[in-house]
């Protein structure tokens, strides 16, 4: 590990962490890396209410926060809740988002941040977050920028992109992000069941699917 | 939330007849609805806290599909697909209709206060 190394993660829902990144962060856990996750909302207009339904649209905020805290206390990681409301964040203005983050990160001064990669994660709070994070990354001097890794979730997203720079086979962490997935009860049946497409085990599925995970390295052109 | 019975959510939607309502009304297909599916696209819409009064409500349909209007002053409101129903503890009325994943498709609730944001 080098000398105070800290990596933040910001994504906009609880489960994005997990799915998304779980492996990677384990891995950097296990080197003894401090991680901040700087979730931007409780993911209050998620689809998934469990199977069968134990929750409403007005009890889902409260379980999944329990269930991000959960999630963050097993991925052992520092959790900063920024309190905005799911779907809006597109709505949200860029400027004052990035001005919000970067306002942790200045604090914190991360030498690694893991976003979304904007115009490429399908969702528009993935989008919106993730290029907010990366302006607010960009108001650093480049010499005190943390370098930027993003999560690109498009399908032939390699079409446009090229394949991504970092690409991590994270099975000597599986079992710390499946713990992490499971973590998130309200979603995790519904979005692994979604998986479950054939014949095969869904430990296998999930083992195939997610035992993968790969980011794009930012690169700040300085004009 | 349980199945939804007909004459006990007109019981309870006639209590909020003529008087000052905050409703949450939402229909959606998901977020990665166009993500799983090429020849989908995401739909939705969504509205919380609207304040509406409204001089009548009524629920029709069957446990397929109910459907729930409440006629405002000077408009409607409605939702279809409703199936489930919870009272909850601020004497909230929570409509929703699910998928067979549990997924929410649709929900419409009703509030004599705000939400909460």
């Amino acid at each position: 590990m080098k000398k105070d190394e800290h990596v933040v993660v910001i994504f906009p829902h609880p489960d994005d962490e997990a799915f998304g990144a779980a492996g990677t962060i384990a891995r950097f856990r296990k080197q003894g890396v401090p991680v901040t996750y700087l979730c931007g909302t409780l993911g209050e207009m998620g689809r998934n209410m469990g199977n069968p339904t134990f929750a409403t649209r007005e009890t889902l905020p409260e379980i999944r926060q329990q269930e991000l805290m959960n999630a963050c206390r097993s991925l052992d990681i520092n959790l900063e809740q920024l309190g905005y409301r799911d779907k809006t964040l597109e709505f949200e203005d860029q400027d004052r988002l990035a001005t919000h983050l970067f306002r942790y990160l200045e604090k914190i001064k991360p030498t690694l941040v893991i976003t979304h990669y904007p115009g490429y994660a399908v969702h528009p709070d993935h989008d919106a977050f993730g290029a907010a994070a990366i302006e607010a990354v960009n108001r650093f001097e480049p010499n005190q920028r943390p370098e930027v890794w993003a999560l690109a979730i498009k399908k032939d997203k390699e079409k446009d992109l090229g394949e991504a720079d970092l690409q991590f086979d994270i099975t000597d962490t599986f079992e710390d992000k499946l713990a992490a997935i499971v973590a998130h009860k309200s979603q995790a049946s519904g979005i692994l069941g979604g998986l479950n497409q054939g014949p095969a085990s869904l430990d296998q599925i999930v083992k195939d699917k997610l035992s993968h995970e790969a980011f794009y390295q930012w690169s700040f052109n300085e004009v | 939330m349980e199945k939804i019975k007909a004459r006990l959510i007109q019981d309870y939607l006639n209590q909020f007849v003529d008087r000052p309502v905050y409703i949450h009304l939402e229909t959606t297909n998901g977020a990665y609805a166009t993500h799983h599916n090429r020849e989908a696209y995401n739909v939705g819409a969504f509205i919380r806290n609207a304040q509406v009064t409204f001089s009548q409500a009524k629920i029709s349909g069957d446990e397929k599909s109910y459907r729930v209007g409440l006629k405002t002053g000077n408009g409607w409101v409605y939702a279809e697909g409703l199936r489930d129903y919870q009272i909850d503890q601020h004497k909230r009325l929570l409509l929703a209709g699910h998928d067979d994943q549990g997924r929410l498709l649709v929900t419409l609730e009703l509030s004599l206060q705000p939400f909460t944001n």
